[in-house]
Parts: C-alpha cells; structure tokens; sequence
C-alpha cells in the first residue's frame, strides 16, 4: 500500500505545481492532448483533423503532441459521450459535424452541445447539389423538371448516414419542389460520389471536397450550392468553371441552405485560461499556408467565430436542426 | 508501352537510398504492427502519417505503403504461432498454420506463408500496373446489388463447401449475425439492441471478438490439456526454408486461384478478409487432400495468405483512380494523399504520374524488401515456441488485453474480450465451427447494409438481384456453391443410375 500512497502523494505535489505555475502563466497542456473525431477514418471531419495534426507537428506550434483518435461509434455518439464524461480533463478536444445535434436528437442518448465547453468555429463545409455528368439537365431548373416526372419514389438521391446532414437536405429538396426521393444512405461521403458516377443513384449533395477529383475527372457536374452567396474560390476547376461558378439553389428556384459546422469544443468545466490557449492555438494554425491549401482544395466557407458569437451561432443551429428534424419525422421516438 | 516506360521512370524513384531506407524502416514497422493484435495496419499507419508530413509525397507514401506490406506479413506470425490473428484478414490462416506449429512445423507454415504473401501481392501488382485504367472502370459498376452479391458467395461458399455439419455451420454464423446487428443501425439511423448501455453504441468490434474467440479461447484449451505447446521443440534454420520452397510449386493451382480470388475481391471493394476466407472455403473443396485442412495442411496457409494479399494490394487500386479506399488501412493512407496535396481520383494517373509509378514501382520492390525481412527472422519468431508455456501464456494474455484495449481505448473491451475467450472455449468444446461466426461478425452489417440499400433502391424488389448479368452471375455462383454438396451428390447418382 505504501509504495501507492507515495505515488499519490507525488502526483498531488506535481498536479498543485502544475496548477500554480497555470495561475501565474496563461495555461499550457502539460500532457498529450487527445483530439477526438466523432466519425471514422478517412471522412471530412477525420481528413481536417489529421490535417491540423500534421500542421502542429511540422510548425512546432505545440509543446506536448496532438494525437487524434477516432470514436466513431452510434454515428459519433462514443466520441461525444467519451467527452462529456471526462470533465475536468482539459487534454481532450474535439472536432465537430452536424451530427453534434443529428445524433443525439435521432437515436436518444443523453448528450446536448452544451455539456461540453464551445472553443471555436474553424470552418463551414458547404453542400453541393451534384448529377452525373451523361445526364442531360445541365441546370437546377432541368433536374426538377426530371425529379418531379419521374414516378415518386423513382429518383434516388444518396447520402452519408441515416437521418444526418445529407438526408436533411433531401427533406428539405423535396419539400421545396414537392416531389418524392428515396434516400439511399451510405457510410462514407467519398463512396456516395463513386456510387453517382457508377448511375447507382441519380443526385447527390456531397461536400465540395468530397467529389471534387470526379468533377475535375469530367464524371460528375455541380448544378447548384446550398449557401446563401456563391462560393469564394475563383481558380478553374474544370471546364474552365470554378467553385465560384456555380450558382446558389436558392437563385435558381430550389429554397434550401445548409452549411456544415466544423468547430472544436473541449471537456465540460475548462477555465477561460484553457478554451484561450486553444483558440490562440487554432488562430495560428489557420494563420498557416498548409490550412489555406486545404481550405482551399476543400472549397471551405472560412467563418471563424469564438466565446459568445460561436456560443449564439451554434444555439441558433440547434434549434433549426430540430425544427428541420421534427419536421422530417426524424426525431427519437422515446 | 507507355507504361513500361512509367514503370522503369518509377524504379528509379523508388531505388534512391533514401526511399530503400524507408521501405526497409516501413516493413520493419509494419511487421511489428501486425505481430501486435488491435494494433492493425490502419492504427499503425494512423499513427506514423504526421511523421511523414515533412517528406516529400512519393517517399512518404513508400514509407507508409511499406507499413502497410509490413504488417500484413506480420499478421501471420501470431496467427500461425499462438492461434491469434493480429489481423482480421490472417483469422483464416489460424485454421491450418496453428495446427502445423503444433506439430512441429512452424518454420513450414511461416515460409509458406510469407512466400505466398508475396505471391499474391506481386500478382496484384503485376494486375495493377498491366490493366490499371480497366479495373478502375469494372469497379464502378459496383452498386449495392453487386456488392450483396459478392458478400451472399462468400457466406455461401462458407456453408456449401464446408465440411462441418452445415446446421452447426450456419447455427454458427447465425450467432456472428446476431453480434453484428448491435449497435447502430446504419439505415434507420436507430441504435438496435444496445440496451441504453452506451458502451455498446458501437456494437460488437470484430478485432475484440476475434481476440477472444481464439487467443483467450486457446489458452483455455491448452490450459485444460497440460500447460504445454505440442510441437515446440522444432529445430529451424534456412534448410527448412529451401525445403518449403521446392514443395510450394507443387500448389501452383491453389496459388493461381488465391491469386484471382485475391485480386477480384480487393478491386471490388469487399476486401482482405472476405478474400481470404472464401479462397480458405474454396481449396478446402476443391485440393486434392482438402480432407486434411484444418489438420495442418501447408495448403490450407497458402489459400488465405496468398488471397488476403492479392486483396490487400489490389485495394489500393480503386483508391487511387476513384478515391474509394477498399480496406481500412488504405481509408487511412487516402487521408494522406489529401494532405500532401494529392486528390484521388480519375485525374490522379495523368497528372500525378511520377507519384503513382513510384509508389507502383514501391508494390514491387517493398513486398520483395518485406519478403527478405521477414524470412531471415523465421527462426527467431519460431524459437518463441521453445519458451515454455508457463512463461508464454501470461505475455500472451497481456498482449491480447493491450490488443483489445488499444482498440477504442475502452476497459469494458477487455471485459469483452474475456467473455468471447469463455464463449469460444466452450463452442470448442461442443465442435462448433468458430470461423463461421467470425465471418459473420465482419460481413454481416456490411451484407445487411447492402441488401437493404438495393432494396431501397429498387422499392422492395427483389429481382434487383437478379437484374444484371454481373449480379445475376455472382448470385447463381453463390447459389451453386451453398447446394455444392447436393449437386455432386445428385450428379454421383445420376452417373450411378447410367451405369
């Protein structure tokens, strides 16, 4: 027993000289920080993850590592539970989608946003209306006429997940031209992109990066964006046409937004000297070439919010969520 | 011959000693990796992809790609050794290479097993480099439908051509069935089955399963039969080796067919594992001493290990020229690409070309590099059968406890783990076919979630099945292969009744 007392009592002396040092300076990890992605390898939130990963690793930006860790469990669920209870830890993050508030609102477990402590907005990833390039509407006007002709039921528009952000959309498409789809859905957004090339489904609304390499391939054609302005990035894609170039939904008559959170929150009860460190963090590693690049190639909306805007925006988001979710007939039924 | 030309272009890229260097710390990595159980290729290359930021692009994906040969060399060695697949692709390997270490052959096993490894892989590879653009097309005809298909041969091939009891066959894999339902239901989005226990949101992790089923199922076996390995007294040295050698050809059949199998199940993407059970499934069927398998038959290592391998280097095909990754190692090393800059896809061949023959020309050279690694240690990882089983067995379970927690980072896994080891031990013990059930616990939601999706996609139809000459094609295979035994037993008759 005495050897573990002694252990105790040790680890008590180095936690209270870490913790005065923390009250004099502002506050630094002083062990590995988990960086938890509540979705599995290779995804959108996974591909940023790593990407700020390898960006703090290769610009010192850290003294301790940064290690990323996948809990992809009930549509992230484990992720997000894994972190609501480790109140008190600091040295675990974690990067968010929508499902922050798809999941708990469609399966039921006992999670909300606000159990952990917000940090920051790093990005919004925008939704594209995509078809296969061998189809013939070649505008939004075209793909509804051929939505709304075909038997209902008949077109098939695939997604990732089951009563998540794609499926959402889709919800909100039909309502909007008043026609029948039938959802197909997938694990990943990449295979959803490969599927529309192969004809297996007739749309789909993935996220620029996501199909971007069969865009520029000349398999698939971008018809329309789910924001609210035309995305910013002018550089050539194919075609000669850039992201730029295609128009939003909404001025080519199909009323539907929808913009993907990409944000970090931390564990429940962080000091304000702890969510700081981490926001210090995220603005420089945004400040680098590496982030640019990647927002970039991801065709990325780059709203940055922080304390109390990202606190209003995300309450905001929440309540749409539920409404559109209510609405769509996607809520738990417990 | 443009793609000779490629191809001799890419050599040079990959021969730099700087990249030999990472190939030979890539395979040395990787086989650790494999050796350990839960660690896995795509954990390890998780884990080593920030080192390679700094790198540029075609050595870094050499260094990666060369983990990834690494540890599917590796996961042979624990397969064969102790009876626990490090990987899910080596469960089938287990069935014959236990057996042959128990009796006193496991440097055989091991070099038949790493040779036909390298086999298949260069088959793949010789595949990929020749036909490249045509699979990448063949692959896209890959809906939902199909994909079932493929799954519905290789339960089939399962239960029809194996020589178990049928019912106890599929009583089995119904078990399997049943463990993969839990957890969340990917087409619903509603969790199934779990209880309100939060720990099974993610259901039941094949790797926990397979951990328990066989590691801590097997030493609960020789616990019972007197604390001892049968066999470890073996003497190994490079005579051992050259003797496999001369005898391999002589199952040029079997290789041939692993190969194809192998190679047809990477570039759809069904993966290692389904190739390398229904490769097992198939040669136990058709060899002339199938009789023999799971007896240690040298045959039954090559079938698996050569058809997980061609599996494993065909995958990387579809993620390059689609961007689909075929196994979870190669979703990882898709996230890489994406970070030095690379974009996956159709483009990728024609506007990356020095990056994609190098790493073309990396497949060549990293399975022969990894080979030689591998194959001088044979007598060092066969001599852990000398250590005593007193001494043994207590590493064992601490690695597989490690294996199991390294998983999700979750003690409930290891909870798991010890219940699947009783559960394991037990079906043993009442003959009960334990790879069935595995091969339902990794197959069954992925089936599931393709049969549901086509019949989303055809409104509850069930002649989607049946609606192409692609699907229709594998489904009759499939068919076939479940009545296999009443088939040639109506067909023994009727030549009977002629006679």
């Amino acid at each position: 027993m005495k050897p573990f007392v002694l252990n105790v009592a040790l680890a008590a002396m180095v936690m209270s000289c870490a913790s005065s040092t923390a009250s004099r300076a502002a506050w630094e990890p002083v062990r590995p920080v988990e960086f938890i992605v509540p979705a599995g390898t290779g995804g959108g939130a996974d591909q940023m993850a790593r990407t700020i990963q390898g960006i703090v690793t290769k610009h010192n930006l850290m003294k301790q590592p940064l290690v990323v860790i996948n809990k992809a469990g009930g549509a992230g669920g484990e992720g997000f539970l894994d972190v609501k209870t480790s109140a008190n830890n600091p040295h675990k993050i974690i990067i968010t989608l929508s499902n922050l508030f798809t999941t708990p609102l469609a399966t039921g477990i006992p999670f909300n946003w606000k159990d952990l402590t917000p940090v920051a907005m790093l990005a919004l990833d925008e939704f594209v209306l995509w078809v296969n390039a061998e189809k013939p509407y070649s505008s939004v006007k075209d793909y509804i006429d051929a939505a709304k002709k075909a038997p209902s039921g008949s077109f098939k528009m695939g997604g990732t997940g089951s009563k998540q952000e794609d499926q959402i959309i889709t919800v909100g498409i039909e309502k909007a031209i008043d026609a029948k789809f039938t959802y197909i859905p997938y694990k990943g957004g990449g295979e959803v992109a490969v599927q529309l090339v192969g004809n297996h489904v007739d749309s789909t609304v993935n996220n620029p990066i996501e199909a971007v390499a069969q865009w520029r391939g000349g398999k698939l054609r971008p018809l329309c964006v789910f924001d609210a302005q035309p995305m910013a990035y002018d550089e050539p894609i194919a075609d000669g046409k850039a992201w730029k170039d295609i128009p939003t939904c909404k001025s080519q008559g199909l009323a539907m937004e929808y913009l993907m959170l990409r944000g970090i929150f931390m564990s429940p009860k962080a000091t304000k000297d702890q969510v700081e460190y981490y926001v210090e963090l995220f603005k420089k590693v945004r400040a680098t070439p590496e982030w640019q690049d990647f927002m970039k190639s991801g065709a990325f909306n780059t709203t940055f919010l922080t304390g109390a805007d990202y606190a209003k925006w995300i309450e905001a988001e929440e309540k749409r969520h539920q409404d559109l979710m209510k609405e769509a007939g996607f809520l738990a039924s417990n | 011959m443009e793609e000779l030309a490629n191809l001799f272009h890419g050599f040079a890229v990959a021969l730099q000693p700087y990249n030999i260097m990472l190939m030979v710390i890539g395979i040395t990595l990787g086989v650790i990796i494999g050796v350990l159980p839960g660690l896995g290729g795509a954990n390890g290359v998780a884990i080593l992809l920030p080192l390679t930021f700094s790198m540029p692009p075609t050595s870094a994906i050499i260094m990666l790609s060369c983990i990834y040969w690494g540890a599917l060399f590796g996961g042979a060695i624990t397969s064969i050794l102790f009876n626990i697949p490090g990987e899910p692709w080596s469960v089938a390997t287990t069935f014959d290479g236990y057996p042959m270490a128990q009796q006193g052959k496991p440097g055989e096993a091991l070099t038949a097993a790493f040779t036909s490894s390298f086999v298949g892989a260069l088959f793949a590879v010789i595949m990929i480099t020749l036909v490249a653009p045509l699979v990448a097309s063949f692959a896209l005809r890959f809906g939902p439908a199909e994909k079932f298909a493929v799954y519905f041969l290789a339960f089939c091939s399962f239960v029809g051509l194996s020589k178990e009891p049928p019912f106890k066959t599929i009583a089995a894999m119904m078990i399997g069935f049943a463990l993969a339902a839990v957890g969340l239901d990917s087409i619903t989005g509603q969790l199934r089955l779990t209880f309100g226990v939060t720990e099974l949101l993610n259901g039941f992790d094949f790797l926990i399963a397979v951990i328990g089923l066989f590691g801590i199922g097997e030493i609960l076996l020789t616990m019972e039969e007197g604390l001892a390995f049968r066999g470890g007294k073996a003497s190994i040295n490079l005579r051992v080796v050259l003797q496999t050698w001369r005898e391999l050809p002589g199952y040029w059949m079997t290789s041939l067919r692993s190969c194809l199998i192998g190679c047809w199940m990477g570039v759809t993407p069904a993966g290692a594992t389904p190739a390398s059970f229904m490769s097992y499934g198939i040669a136990k069927r058709l060899a002339r001493r199938g009789n023999n398998f799971g007896k240690g038959e040298v045959e039954g290592v090559i079938a698996p290990e050569t058809a997980a391998h061609a599996a494993g280097t065909a995958a990387l095909l579809p993620m390059l020229s689609l961007g689909v990754p075929g196994s979870p190692t190669a979703a990882v090393l898709l996230g890489g690409l994406l970070i030095w800059g690379l974009q996956p896809g159709p483009m990728l061949f024609v506007e990356q070309k020095e990056f994609v023959w190098g790493l073309i020309a990396s497949m060549y050279l990293g399975n022969l590099a990894g080979l030689i690694v591998v194959l001088t240690c044979v007598p060092i990882f066969a001599a852990i059968l000398r250590v005593p089983f007193g001494i043994i067995a207590p590493l064992i379970l601490v690695l597989c406890a490690i294996g199991a927690y390294s998983v999700h980072n979750s003690t409930f896994d290891v909870m798991l783990m010890l219940v699947f080891g009783v559960i394991g031990y037990l079906l043993k013990k009442c003959n009960y076919p334990l790879a069935p059930l595995v091969l339902a616990i990794v197959l069954g939601d992925k089936a599931e979630e393709a049969f549901r999706q086509s019949l989303l996609g055809s409104q509850g139809s069930l002649g989607v099945f049946f609606s192409n000459g692609l699907v229709s094609t594998i489904m009759a295979l499939g068919l076939v292969a479940l009545f296999w035994s009443a088939i040639q037993e109506g067909y023994s008759r009727l030549r009977m009744s002629m006679a």
